[in-house]
């Protein structure tokens, strides 16, 4: 109790708090001086660009913008019935303004994903529109309904209403295979047309098998260069690095050449009588492919850790386990495996979520059923020109990369990773 | 009931790592039931390699190892029962002390009450009891090498292997860790056999010591008759301060020679000297040779004192003497009537007893 209440001061008579704070200020203005060009750089280049992704992925706002009356009156529209001659008349507004400003064709394409059929009907309305044959003294309800069948129809108003909030879900559950249907719930799509979630199934099955193969053949490795002499580990160390040193598009173009059917590993097993001439297998635009390539690409990243622990794990534990009368194996399993098992941590958690987000690779070996979720993305981004649904998937993979992280810190504990 | 005298034996054993230079030389060596037996030595002089060989980890080029009058080169090491301290004690960093105690036992499938009872009676022989959840790195220096002693000796080895085990230690530790040590091998009587570079450790600790140099055991002897009667002039200077004069016999008989020195001459002890001619070192121990002998004594030199340093319970007087500028003498610190002066010339004496005439360096 005293030692709280009780100020020790300085010779000075400054309280030693606020002395010591002052002696500290210097340095840490410097170090935070020294550390701010990174944090500014990554706030630029990867806090923006995630926020940035994340508005773009649920933004809705340009149609709220473009009827902004019709939103307005639908307000009070309970949305069983056609709506009042108000909100006909708010919608001509608003269309009208559109008209004027070139934008009718934007909203027809806005109108038609979400319901089937407004490219039509939105394009009448135009025409007579742009011939002022709507006559603003009658009732413009009974005139809309006029132009074409459709526009008498309550679900394509109810669909427009359902297009009123600035902000959606909509391309999520576009990812996941689903959308909101007519009474706002979250449905399934036909199956016929889910290939969203086959595609993040498979991604996650071949992060997670690339992981296995990158572990079954990177922990012999990393042991074996742990364990030479300097001049052998040496050597294989820079076989083990050589990947790095090569363009990651290279590599790959030399599995293609590798595994293709006319390729050198198809020769050889023919030539070793494998496999018949005419029946060679097929090892590229496919898992195999996908799988072959990843593995020899990420096994580096799995190498690396596990090495930079074993190197630490003094060779005499093997031995005290041995002359404690533990076999080689019961040594190995009890004394040397658990701890390398921060090692094994930190070269999973590196290749699968490297893996996970492949996309060069999987691209070019890959074909039709060895493409992951990132080539998708890469998809929208080039070919559709879906920005949002793009930025969707994307912030999903991160959102699962998150996860992921979170387990193995729950499970194994982050602080247990070793880089080095 | 009298104990094996070749409870370990090394038979001709050679050792060699790359198939040309041998590390280990023809290494003939019992080791008695029982027995507290150190190998001493430089680094890269055999004796690690020895005990490597002993413990399974190393298999030698030639020859065999005995273990009971069982061969043992081709027996694995986790089957040779053998207990071994590491250097850096190897304990196994992921288990708590009381893992690691049961790891030999658990291997060896020991009942669950029977590995308790033997882990608890091992932790009280090294003065640990309580220890058993922390982890090694929770422990001082000192008590993981305990505790390595303690993992050695709890599946009831019949030999321990320690190599170098306190090293790492400070030297008031480690001090207090060499009695701990020879007690634990008094009280449970196993046959130990000690790796160390350190004479002190060496000296206090076995009942033998094998004095290893160049591959090959130089002496083998208690450590009083290693350190009064070494048989060699390597041994001489490895074992204690030494004082040496290189000369040439001119003259034996059975006890005693002359040695001729480039300006002087001196009566010696023949020990690896048989006719005249001879090159010799003569090795005279600093505590042997007094300043002004009351006693009779057979060799009587003058000397200028060169340097006085100043230790506590002695002071040490270095002398040229006889052309030797190193010779350096011990004195007492109760005998303060002596004039220990800068360039004094002060008489020296020695039996010839304690000049023993070793092989030339």
């Amino acid at each position: 109790m005293s030692s709280e209440t009780k100020q020790i001061l300085t010779t000075d008579g400054i309280p030693l708090e606020i002395s010591l704070k002052k002696a500290e200020r210097k340095n840490k203005i410097k170090a935070f001086l020294l550390v701010a060009p990174l944090l500014l750089f990554l706030i630029i280049t990867y806090i923006f660009p995630i926020g940035e992704m994340f508005t773009r992925s649920i933004d809705d706002k340009m149609i709220t913008n473009m009827l902004p009356k019709t939103f307005k009156s639908m307000e009070t529209w309970d949305g069983k019935e056609l709506p009042p001659e108000e909100v006909f008349a708010s919608f001509l507004t608003d269309f009208k303004v559109l008209v004027d400003n070139k934008e009718h064709g934007k909203l027809a394409q806005r109108l038609n994903k979400e319901k089937n059929g407004f490219n039509t009907i939105t394009k009448k309305l135009f025409r007579q529109v742009k011939r002022n044959k709507i006559d603003e003294t009658q009732s413009i309800k009974e005139q809309i309904m006029k132009v074409h069948k459709r526009w008498r129809n309550v679900e394509y108003w109810q669909a427009i209403k359902r297009t009123a909030p600035p902000y959606t879900s909509a391309k999520y559950l576009k990812a996941m295979d689903m959308y909101l249907n007519e009474d706002n719930k979250i449905t399934q799509v036909s199956e016929d047309r889910r290939i969203h979630r086959i595609l993040w199934l498979r991604t996650v099955e071949v992060a997670f098998f690339v992981t296995v193969f990158c572990f079954l053949m990177g922990y012999p490795i990393a042991h074996l260069l742990a364990t030479l002499p300097m001049k052998y580990s040496n050597l294989l160390m820079i076989c083990v690095l050589l990947p790095f040193w090569t363009s990651l598009l290279v590599r790959t173009a030399s599995w293609m050449i590798l595994l293709q059917q006319q390729g050198v590993v198809n020769d050889f097993f023919v030539m070793i009588g494998l496999v018949a001439d005419d029946n060679r297998p097929e090892m590229m635009y496919n898992k195999v492919g996908t799988y072959v390539a990843m593995t020899q690409i990420l096994l580096p990243f799995m190498v690396l850790p596990l090495y930079s622990v074993m190197k630490t794990i003094s060779p005499s534990l093997m031995r005290a386990g041995k002359s404690l009368g533990g076999t080689p194996f019961v040594a190995f399993w009890k004394v040397y495996f658990p701890l390398t098992i921060p090692g094994i941590g930190a070269g999973c958690l590196l290749v699968f979520i490297l893996a996970i987000g492949y996309y060069i690779t999987p691209a070019l070996v890959g074909g039709a059923s060895g493409t992951l979720i990132s080539n998708q993305i890469a998809y929208h981004m080039k070919t559709t020109l879906d920005w949002s649904f793009a930025s969707a998937m994307g912030l999903m993979l991160l959102g699962g990369v998150l996860v992921i992280y979170w387990l193995y810190n729950k499970l194994v504990g982050v602080d247990n990773i070793k880089l080095g | 009931m009298s104990k094996n005298t070749e409870f370990v034996k090394f038979d001709k054993v050679d050792k060699s790592y790359d198939g040309k230079v041998l590390v280990v030389k023809d290494l003939n060596l019992n080791i008695s039931e029982g027995e507290f037996i150190t190998m001493l030595g430089p680094s890269g002089s055999g004796k690690t390699t020895c005990l490597m060989m002993l413990a399974g980890f190393e298999t030698p080029t030639n020859g065999e190892i005995y273990l009971d009058s069982n061969p043992i080169s081709n027996i694995p090491p986790h089957k040779r029962g053998i207990g071994m301290v590491f250097q850096n004690y190897a304990l196994f960093p992921h288990m708590t002390v009381y893992e690691n105690l049961a790891f030999p036992l658990r291997v060896r499938k020991v009942q669950k009450d029977e590995i308790d009872k033997k882990v608890d009676k091992a932790l009280s022989m090294v003065s640990l009891s309580g220890f058993e959840s922390r982890m090694p790195a929770q422990l001082s220096g000192g008590q993981q090498q305990r505790v390595a002693v303690a993992r050695a000796l709890v599946f009831d080895p019949a030999v321990v292997l320690m190599d170098e085990p306190l090293g790492a230690l400070d030297k008031n530790l480690r001090e207090s860790m060499q009695y701990e040590i020879k007690h634990i091998h008094e009280n449970i009587g196993v046959t130990v056999v000690y790796v160390t570079h350190d004479q002190g450790e060496a000296l206090t600790m076995s009942n033998r010591i094998a004095v290893f140099n160049d591959g090959k055991v130089q002496q083998l002897s208690s450590p009083d008759k290693l350190y009064e009667e070494p048989v060699n002039s390597f041994v001489a200077e490895f074992i204690g301060e030494n004082n040496t004069f290189g000369g040439e016999v001119t003259d034996i008989s059975k006890n005693v020679c002359k040695v001729k020195l480039q300006n002087g001459e001196i009566l010696a002890n023949p020990i690896s000297v048989n006719s005249k001619g001879d090159k010799t070192t003569v090795s005279i121990r600093p505590e042997r040779a007094l300043i002004n002998p009351k006693d009779k004594m057979d060799n009587n030199q003058t000397g200028k004192i060169e340097e006085v340093i100043y230790h506590g319970d002695h002071t040490r007087v270095r002398l040229d003497l006889l052309g030797n500028k190193e010779f350096i003498l011990k004195v007492p610190n109760s005998s303060n009537e002596l004039d220990l002066k800068l360039g004094n010339e002060i008489k020296v004496g020695w039996n010839s007893q304690d000049a023993r005439a070793l092989d030339p360096k």
